[in-house]
């Protein structure tokens, strides 16, 4: 049997390409399939989650790093891994994964925190954190909706002693993650503009969203 | 016991009851002075509080089961809020211990650990609903609300990260254990004491909380690495910064 055939047919809704260092959002219905296509390698997808709720984000309903780390007590996601909000309801679950380690741990950059990591000659370079805002306020969201997201394609490990940083990535040219949305989810992304550290290979590349249903 | 059928007998219903009802109020640590808050947390509930700037503010896990659950918030801007991200990124260190600055959002230290007896801390799990739920009253308390449910850190329990990014709850360090924070900007404190949510067998005691002033503490940075100068350089200019101005003499 070929992989094509035991796919169900589906139907793309929605196919775009996120420039470098640029923010991307979209609702995702119950059902639908994201998959982000990581096209020149080695490229962090910043990303958020918020159940979509009466045709508005609900902030009862954004994702919880925490909450999701918590309830597969392990801190990597990939495959099986279930994205929950605080209350541990599954807004999305990672379907298929060619990489796998995603990060959920080490947050976005912004602005500022590059002033502690890097030195105060890198605070006006673009960060996650500006993405993440200017997109948010399209949902009526603004800086309070903003916590700790998904970095996919960034390899976050943890030594004994409790060690953490970003590494080389484990990712490469065309390689993806799909997700299945298990409720109407906001997905607010930063295709990552980093350029202090290995998370974007030091040189920040465009991705590919697909949505598709069956 | 005073009828409450009148008015009269309510009130003195009311009045008679703090005569004879104990309250146990944490003492005060050796060498501190200029207390502003010493209460006792039992399991499930919560404490909040504005704590200035130079405010040491000791955690103590008095019989051995407390977990206390903490959200900082800038008083003066409370959409500035711990960044738990943040905390474990910038010092390059998952773990919580002494030495270790909380940081905002914004590239500033909000409260850092100068004291640690416990060791079993957690930065990556979170709280339980039950304990969600308490935190988001004691954030209504000071006007916010859901959104300001931010990401926590979790004292007294601790959690340990595999090879594999698997998690091991590595529970608590005994009766006794305290955690000390110094504030360096005027905080919203709040405090949930409830299990942690990796906890198999929570057994929550109660959790005592004791601030006092402690400015001259604000003139010894406690870590020499840069990560953690330019955080409290970034404090400390913003808080000069936003100082009106003063005539000379």
């Amino acid at each position: 049997m070929t992989e094509l055939s035991e796919k169900r047919a589906s139907t793309v809704v929605s196919d775009q390409v996120v420039a470098a260092c640029a923010p991307w959002s979209a609702v995702v219905r119950a059902g639908q399939e994201l998959q982000i296509i990581d096209l020149q390698g080695n490229q962090a997808v910043d990303t958020l989650f918020y159940g979509f709720v009466d045709g508005r984000p609900d902030p009862a309903m954004r994702y919880s790093a925490q909450a999701t780390v918590a309830a597969q007590r392990n801190i990597f996601l990939t495959t099986g891994s279930v994205l929950r909000a605080a209350d541990g309801t599954a807004l999305m679950t990672i379907v298929a994964d060619e990489v796998g380690n995603h990060d959920t741990i080490a947050g976005a950059c912004s602005k500022e925190s590059n002033t502690l990591r890097y030195g105060h000659h890198t605070v006006h370079q673009h960060a996650c954190a500006e993405n993440f805002l200017a997109e948010a306020t399209k949902w009526g969201m603004g800086k309070r909706d903003i916590v700790s997201n998904v970095n996919f394609f960034m390899n976050v490990p943890v030594e004994a002693d409790g060690t953490l940083g970003i590494v080389d990535g484990l990712s490469a040219p065309g390689k993806s993650l799909t997700l299945r949305a298990e409720a109407d989810t906001l997905v607010l992304v930063s295709n990552c503009p980093q350029i202090n550290n290995p998370c974007n290979g030091f040189d920040p590349t465009p991705v590919r969203m697909v949505i598709t249903e069956t | 016991m005073p009828s409450t059928t009148s008015t009269e007998g309510a009130r003195s219903h009311a009045r008679a009851q703090a005569t004879t009802a104990q309250l146990r109020v944490p003492a005060t640590p050796e060498g501190a002075t200029g207390v502003s808050w010493a209460e006792v947390v039992p399991a499930g509930s919560y404490a909040t509080r504005v704590l200035g700037r130079g405010t040491r503010l000791r955690l103590t896990d008095p019989d051995g089961g407390a977990c206390a659950h903490v959200l900082l918030f800038r008083a003066d801007a409370s959409w500035e809020r711990l960044n738990v991200a943040d905390t474990v990124k910038v010092p390059w260190q998952a773990y919580l211990g002494a030495g270790h600055p909380l940081l905002s959002d914004q590239g500033r230290v909000l409260a850092t650990v100068v004291a640690d007896t416990s060791g079993h801390h957690d930065a990556l799990c979170g709280t339980s609903p039950a304990a969600r739920a308490q935190m988001l009253l004691g954030v209504h308390k000071h006007g916010m609300d859901i959104r300001d449910v931010a990401p926590s850190v979790s004292l007294f329990k601790g959690v340990r990260v595999g090879d594999d990014g698997g998690l091991a709850f590595t529970g608590g360090a005994g009766a006794g254990a305290t955690v000390d924070l110094l504030l360096h900007l005027p905080l919203v404190v709040v405090v949930v004491n409830a299990p942690h949510p990796l906890d198999p067998d929570p057994a929550v005691t109660d959790l005592d909380l004791v601030a006092w002033q402690a400015p001259a503490e604000l003139t010894t940075p406690v870590s020499t690495d840069p990560e953690y100068l330019r955080a409290l350089f970034n404090t400390e200019s913003t808080w000069a910064a936003a100082r009106d101005s003063e005539v000379v003499k």
